[in-house]
This record gives C-alpha cells, sequence and structure tokens, in this order.
C-alpha cells in the first residue's frame, strides 16, 4: 500500500499529512506509536476515519495525501477524531459567496 | 509483450468485447416497447429505455442523440433496432443512419405508423430475430489489447476508495496504457480539489485549459444556485464512509485514472481515440449517468470501484466491480469481481493492478462479470440542465 502504516492501525499518506486514516474500528485510549510518532486516541475512531496527528488551530489546513483536504473549523488536538464536525471544504461554497464572504483558496 | 484477446472485430475495424443486439428508444415513450422486445427475444438483446421526452431543447436534444447514437456505434454492440413513437424530435432514421457508419446492420420500428403497442411488440421480436441472425455471423478472433477503450468509474465512495480500489483501478490504467490502448475517467465535480494535480499532467495547454474551465464550470454552479456542495458532495454515504470534504473525495478519486499524461479531455459521450492513452471526460458525478456517457464514447469495458457496495451494472458494457473495503467483499462477493481489500493487509498496489488488468482482458475475452450473471443494466442519458443551457448561451457551459 502507499503510505505508511502506524502501529498496524493508522495510514499515514504523505510525511507531511497532519491526520491518518484509521484501517480498523479504533477505540478511545489506543495509543498509536511509531515512525516516530506518538499518541493516544481520545474518542473512538471508525474504519476509514481520520485521526489528527497533530494539533490544528481553527482555519489551519487539514492535510492528507500530501494535499489540503480542506481547514479546521475548531480547535482539534492530537488524537481527536477529525470530520465534518470540525473540518470544513474550502470548495464548492456557495453558501459563501451569497453571504458576500470570500471564499478561501 | 503486449496482452492479446479475443474479440469481435466489425466492419469499421473496431472491436467489440460482446455481441449485442441493441435495442434503442429515441424517448421515454418509446421506451416500454423497446424494452419489452429485448426482455422477449433473450439475454443477446440489450434494451436501453431512458427517461429524455419527445421533445428538448437544442443542447438537450443533441447530447441525448450524441449519447443514443454513441451506444448504438459502440463495438459491443453488433446490431440495432431503433425505436420511435413517430412523434419525437429525435428523428429514429438520421440516428439509424449515425449508427450504420459504423457498418453494422441497423433497422427501424414506429410503434404510431405500426399500429400501436401490441403491433409494435410483435413487429420489433421479428425484426430483432433477423439482426440477431446477422450479428451472430461474427466470430471472436485475436486482438491486441490496444484496441481496449477501458473507462473507471466509481460509486459508493469511502475512505478504501482513494487508498485501495482507485489506486488499483488506475495502476490497471497505466498498463493498458503501456499497451498502447486508451483509458478514461470521468465525474468533473469530483476533479474539485484535485485538479492542480491533473493540471500537471495534461499533455498540451489546450487540454490544461478545457480541464480548468469546466472545473470552474461544475463549482460555480454551487456559486450561481447560492448554495454548497458539502450537503452533496461528499454524500452522507460517503461521509459515513469517512471522507470529510469534496477535495478528499477528489483527491481518492483521480488515483483510478493512474498516473499517465493526460492527452484530451473529451466532451460528455464524445466518441474517444482508439490508442489514445488516458483521455478524461467530462461528466457529472451520477455514475450511472457517467458510465452510460463513457460507453456511448466506444469504451467496451468499465472498471467500477466502490468502497459501500454500489450494484451498477450496464447494458452495453461489461462492469468489472473493484472493492477495497474487506466488509463490502465478505457481504457483497455476488456483487464484486476484485477484492482490492488486500492492500489494507499489504498487498502492493502493483499487484492489485495487474490482477484488475487481467480480469480487464478475460472480461474482454467473454468472461462474464457479477454484474453481467445478475442482470443489472442500469441506463440514464444525462440531460443537460437549464443552469448549463444558460451558461452554454454565454459561451461557457457544458452543454453543445
Amino acid at each position: 500500500m502507499k503510505g505508511v502504516v502506524l502501529d498496524d492501525v493508522a495510514l499515514l499518506m504523505a510525511e507531511s499529512d497532519t491526520v491518518a486514516t484509521a484501517i480498523d474500528d479504533l477505540d478511545d485510549g489506543r495509543r498509536i506509536a511509531g515512525e516516530g510518532r506518538d499518541l493516544s486516541l481520545s474518542e473512538d475512531v471508525p474504519f476509514g476515519h481520520k485521526i489528527a496527528l497533530v494539533a490544528h488551530d481553527p482555519g489551519d489546513e487539514v492535510r492528507k495525501y500530501g494535499e489540503v483536504i480542506g481547514r479546521a473549523t475548531d480547535p482539534i488536538a492530537p488524537g481527536e477524531w477529525v470530520h465534518t464536525h470540525n473540518c470544513e471544504s474550502t470548495r464548492g461554497r456557495g453558501d459563501l459567496a451569497a453571504a458576500g464572504e470570500e471564499v478561501a483558496e | 509483450m503486449v496482452k492479446t484477446f479475443e474479440g469481435y472485430r466489425r466492419a469499421n475495424g473496431r472491436v467489440g468485447v460482446r455481441n449485442h443486439v441493441a435495442v434503442v428508444p429515441t424517448s421515454v415513450a418509446a421506451s416500454s416497447v423497446a424494452r419489452g422486445v429485448a426482455d422477449e427475444a433473450g439475454a443477446w438483446a440489450k434494451a436501453t429505455p431512458h427517461q429524455m421526452g419527445t421533445t428538448q431543447p437544442d443542447a438537450t436534444r443533441e447530447q441525448t442523440a450524441r449519447v443514443l447514437a454513441g451506444i448504438g456505434r459502440n463495438p459491443n454492440v453488433g446490431a440495432a433496432l431503433v425505436v420511435e413513437l413517430g412523434t419525437e424530435d429525435i428523428d429514429a432514421e438520421s440516428l439509424a443512419d449515425r449508427i450504420a457508419e459504423t457498418g453494422k446492420a441497423v433497422e427501424t420500428l414506429s410503434i404510431r405508423e405500426t399500429g400501436g403497442t401490441r403491433a409494435a411488440l410483435a413487429r420489433g421480436r421479428e425484426i430483432v430475430a433477423g439482426l440477431n441472425d446477422e450479428a451472430r455471423e461474427a466470430r471472436r478472433e485475436g486482438a491486441d489489447a490496444s484496441e481496449l477503450i477501458f473507462a473507471a468509474e466509481c460509486g459508493g465512495s469511502d475512505a478504501t476508495s482513494g487508498i485501495a480500489a482507485n489506486p488499483a483501478v488506475g495502476n490497471a490504467c497505466d498498463r493498458l496504457v503501456a499497451d498502447g490502448g486508451t483509458a478514461s475517467f470521468s465525474e468533473t465535480p469530483e476533479f474539485i480539489g484535485a485538479e492542480h494535480i491533473l493540471a500537471e499532467r495534461c499533455a498540451d495547454d489546450d487540454v490544461r485549459e478545457r480541464l480548468l474551465e469546466r472545473v470552474a464550470d461544475r463549482e460555480g454552479m454551487a456559486d450561481m444556485m447560492g448554495v454548497d456542495l458539502r450537503g452533496a458532495q461528499p454524500t452522507p454515504g460517503n461521509q459515513e464512509g469517512g471522507l470529510t470534504t469534496i477535495e478528499e473525495k477528489s483527491l481518492g478519486a483521480i488515483a483510478k485514472g493512474g498516473t499517465t499524461p493526460i492527452e484530451g479531455f473529451a466532451e460528455f459521450a464524445e466518441e474517444l481515440p482508439v490508442g489514445g492513452g488516458l483521455v478524461p471526460m467530462d461528466t457529472p458525478g451520477y455514475d450511472v449517468e457517467s458510465v452510460v456517457g463513457k460507453v456511448a464514447a466506444g469504451a467496451q469495458v468499465v472498471a467500477f470501484t466502490t468502497g459501500r457496495g454500489s450494484t451498477t451494472g450496464n447494458p452495453i458494457a461489461p462492469v468489472i466491480k473493484v472493492t477495497g473495503n474487506p466488509k463490502t467483499w465478505d457481504r457483497m462477493a455476488n456483487n464484486m469481481d476484485v477484492n482490492a481489500s488486500t492492500v489494507i493487509d499489504g498487498e502492493s498496489i502493483e499487484s492489485v493492478g495487474e490482477r484488475v488488468y487481467e480480469t480487464l482482458l478475460a472480461v474482454a475475452g467473454g468472461e462474464r462479470t457479477e454484474a453481467e450473471r445478475r442482470g443489472l443494466e442500469e441506463f440514464a442519458v444525462n440531460e443537460v440542465q437549464p443552469q448549463e443551457l444558460r451558461g452554454a448561451s454565454a459561451g461557457a457551459g457544458a452543454g453543445r
């Protein structure tokens, strides 16, 4: 598989990524160590979902595949689940255009 | 050495991997008769019933006619019957002429002129039996992989799509392109957030500009309507599968096209070149319509990746299902052809890609896919939407 598997349970697609993908259903408290990383999950993360590897402030880029997949809408600590509740798209945002806000590039 | 398969060589030199008699209605009003004729005839007859009306705006009608003509022209079709009610804007005779240019036998049937539904069904049965006699004269013969046009599609994506199934199908596309063939992928809304990667791979500025323009058009439709894509892209199902944003979905989706240079960018259902390398197509994200667009463009075989477990097939081209999700492989084995979830256990993308490519060649040679065994033959024509028509009138829309 492309990328690096962390501790048998999380897939890091590119070194610059700020999230990894769970390749198993993972429980709150699960420690993920290795490849120079060491963190513990602060909540359950289901198969296929993302785990924060680094701290994100609101507005920070979230990176996977070595590319930007969105920005944080809330502070995210390492070990937290990253999904639609704390990360949003910056693209196709006609709602922002309608509200007169600048859509981030 | 270039791979080979046994296919049906048509009068125009193109090679079919199936030998269907297509029964093509020109509108929704002829769709029931087309389906009835094909159902009674047998598995060799394939109807393409659809929802398009008898009268359509110009751009919409032109696209519908292009799709229907392309379906009849596809080399998997040995002979075709075009069915009309008789009040359609799309003329059955001219549609039949476009199909007959390929050198295959084509007939037409008018429900009104024949004397209504009952008479049309009876007459249709006679016609397709005659067409089948002609089509049966074709025999499989040796063909090169370079004569294949392979379409990659995804539907019901989850996080495994971008990790396993899409890169594996992409690897098979790379192998076919290396062997001199054509590969195509599409779903322009799912280029949003990944278009910079595709743009870098475009063979020239013209292709790059058209691709970026169409991505901007799709994104602009959301702006124009004052809505955002988040409720629809990624879909609720995609989100349940772990995909958070359209950028994330797109970055995984483009992997199914492989890694070779982008040699062109086809309009919806525009005929794809033989030996053309990687040529993506501008289609909507709706998978059934997107598959039909590429089959109407001449693709003989489709690979369809799915994490969550789509069952979609196609009446004209065999659809190979590839899943990267181990649960979907276990639960839906009777809908899946290739297990790519082994990537998660450590099988290399190259190794799974080789299995996909071998499956492509076997299916091209006559091996039936699970979707064919189950009789899954979804068909829909993409309707050019009113907002696209406005864009077209301003010279920037997707319709033509």
